[in-house]
């Protein structure tokens, strides 16, 4: 059952990052796709809780790095993922389930995402990472994200309880 | 790994899985910035195998949808107009740029054909499937061609308008190519009508406004406004074959303070529209030595 619980979410990441980088780099907003990988991190972790989080971040965050046509230094998005993931499965127990609490959960997600791959970048030396740049994407990056989070986190969810059935269920708006 | 028990009363110290993780992520980056022959590169080789012929048949079914984003990206201009004309104006749109698509790669087939064959060039032809988001801050893009079309690392790559960039990966089946106007791209360029000599850095932006600032080696050099760049060309035309057109020289800025003059170049090529590009996989005097010397052996 662990073995196939991982396997379905493996699958879900695999299909995220590919539609990411695949299919919406094709409906771009200046450039900006929308972060589908991460709102599968965070719909997975507001169900199971910020351990998962993590964990799924971290491969979510490493396929994006290896991922062609990535070019940056690897590990740069698995580590944004990780802090994301984790951040994000804190929230599970701390509030109660509402589409509000999702919606400023992804924004809140893809903010702190978005600012630690910068960061991480400006660390680095990396010559693309520069502040008006960084101001120009983030709002979009946000937008975007909120924008798709209804078609994606009740998918995310459903998928979340069919493989694992919980103990304290609750219904997803 | 079960640092904490899982249930009602859960504990608020932080749980030793997401720490290790980071540790990890942290270990991965260091890793990879620091050795030049990374362990990452062989499971980037693995992934983009696997990723690769995903992303393009992805990228086929989206192509269509190219016309929608550009829709949205013109709607500030549109917002006067009434609703009915919008949506009649994209409707047009759309049909007109899938109409368009296939006209377009022939005259850029035609065009390409005509120019390599008189330069003696090999090419092969490849569409953009992936692009770079705009939050990774890099300016690359996938392209579906590998090392079994004969893609190898640092070819150039150009479409009909001028030069486009270089392979900075080669897997299978795609190719990542890193764009003249990233920030981390710098090219060799050669002013056209004083045959000096310059660097060409990108400054990272895809949109229209996407310039490549030229600094010339000789700083007593100033480029005339409307000068065509061309690129110098390395060694064995890897990465960067030489003569290839780049773009046109649309401003000079000068600084009194270090007397060294930078010439602002608007590229040819158009990357925000990106579709058809071709790799350079080999020229026809470097094919005729292969052929000689495996005529010898």
């Amino acid at each position: 059952m662990s073995v196939l619980r991982a396997a379905v979410a493996g699958l879900l990441v695999l299909l995220a990052v590919n539609l990411q980088i695949g299919f919406f780099s094709h409906l771009t907003i200046d450039g900006v796709v929308p972060d589908v990988a991460l709102l599968v991190v965070v719909g997975a972790a507001l169900v199971r809780g910020p351990e998962y989080g993590a964990a799924l971040g971290f491969a979510a965050g490493l396929a994006l790095d290896l991922a062609p046509p990535a070019d940056h230094t690897a590990g740069r998005w698995a580590l944004a993922l990780v802090i994301t993931g984790y951040v994000a499965g804190l929230v599970r127990n701390d509030a109660d389930r509402s589409a509000v609490v999702s919606v400023l959960t992804v924004a809140a997600s893809a903010f702190t995402a978005t600012s630690v791959f910068a960061l991480s970048g400006l660390a680095l030396g990396d010559p693309g990472v520069t502040t008006e740049l960084v101001i120009d994407v983030l709002p979009i990056a946000v937008l975007y994200d909120v924008a798709l989070t209804p078609l994606v986190l009740p998918a995310v969810a459903w998928v979340m309880h069919r493989v694992a059935p919980m103990s304290h269920r609750w219904a997803y708006p | 790994m079960k640092s904490h028990t899982r249930g009602g009363a859960r504990s608020r110290k932080v749980p030793l899985l997401p720490v290790l993780l980071v540790l990890v992520a942290l270990g991965v980056i260091t890793v990879d910035a620091a050795m030049d022959d990374s362990p990452a590169e062989p499971l980037r080789g693995v992934v983009g195998d696997v990723f690769g012929p995903v992303q393009s048949g992805l990228s086929s079914a989206a192509r269509p949808l190219n016309a929608v984003g550009e829709f949205f990206t013109t709607v500030p201009g549109l917002r006067d107009e009434n609703a009915a004309l919008r949506a009649a104006n994209a409707q047009l749109k759309a049909q007109l740029d899938t109409a368009g698509i296939d006209a377009d790669r022939l005259a850029g087939l035609e065009i390409m054909r005509a120019v390599t064959r008189d330069a003696g060039l090999d090419v092969v032809a490849a569409s953009v499937v992936g692009v770079g988001p705009a939050q990774s801050f890099s300016r690359t893009v996938t392209i579906d061609v590998g090392t079994v079309d004969g893609v190898t690392l640092d070819m150039t790559v150009l479409n009909a308008d001028g030069l486009v960039g270089r392979v900075v990966r080669a897997d299978r089946s795609t190719a990542s190519v890193l764009l003249l106007i990233d920030a981390d791209s710098v090219v060799g360029g050669r002013l056209g009508s004083s045959m000096e000599l310059g660097f060409l850095a990108g400054n990272g932006d895809l949109s229209d406004q996407g310039r490549l600032s030229l600094t010339t080696i000789d700083s007593s050099v100033t480029a005339a406004v409307g000068d065509a760049v061309v690129t110098w060309g390395s060694r064995n035309g890897a990465p960067y074959l030489s003569g290839v057109p780049v773009g046109s020289v649309e401003s000079v800025q000068s600084s009194p303070r270090d007397t060294s003059t930078v010439a602002i170049v608007a590229p040819f090529v158009d990357f925000s529209s990106l579709d058809q590009v071709f790799v350079v996989v080999g020229s026809a005097p470097e094919r005729a030595a292969t052929q000689a010397e495996g005529g010898l052996g």
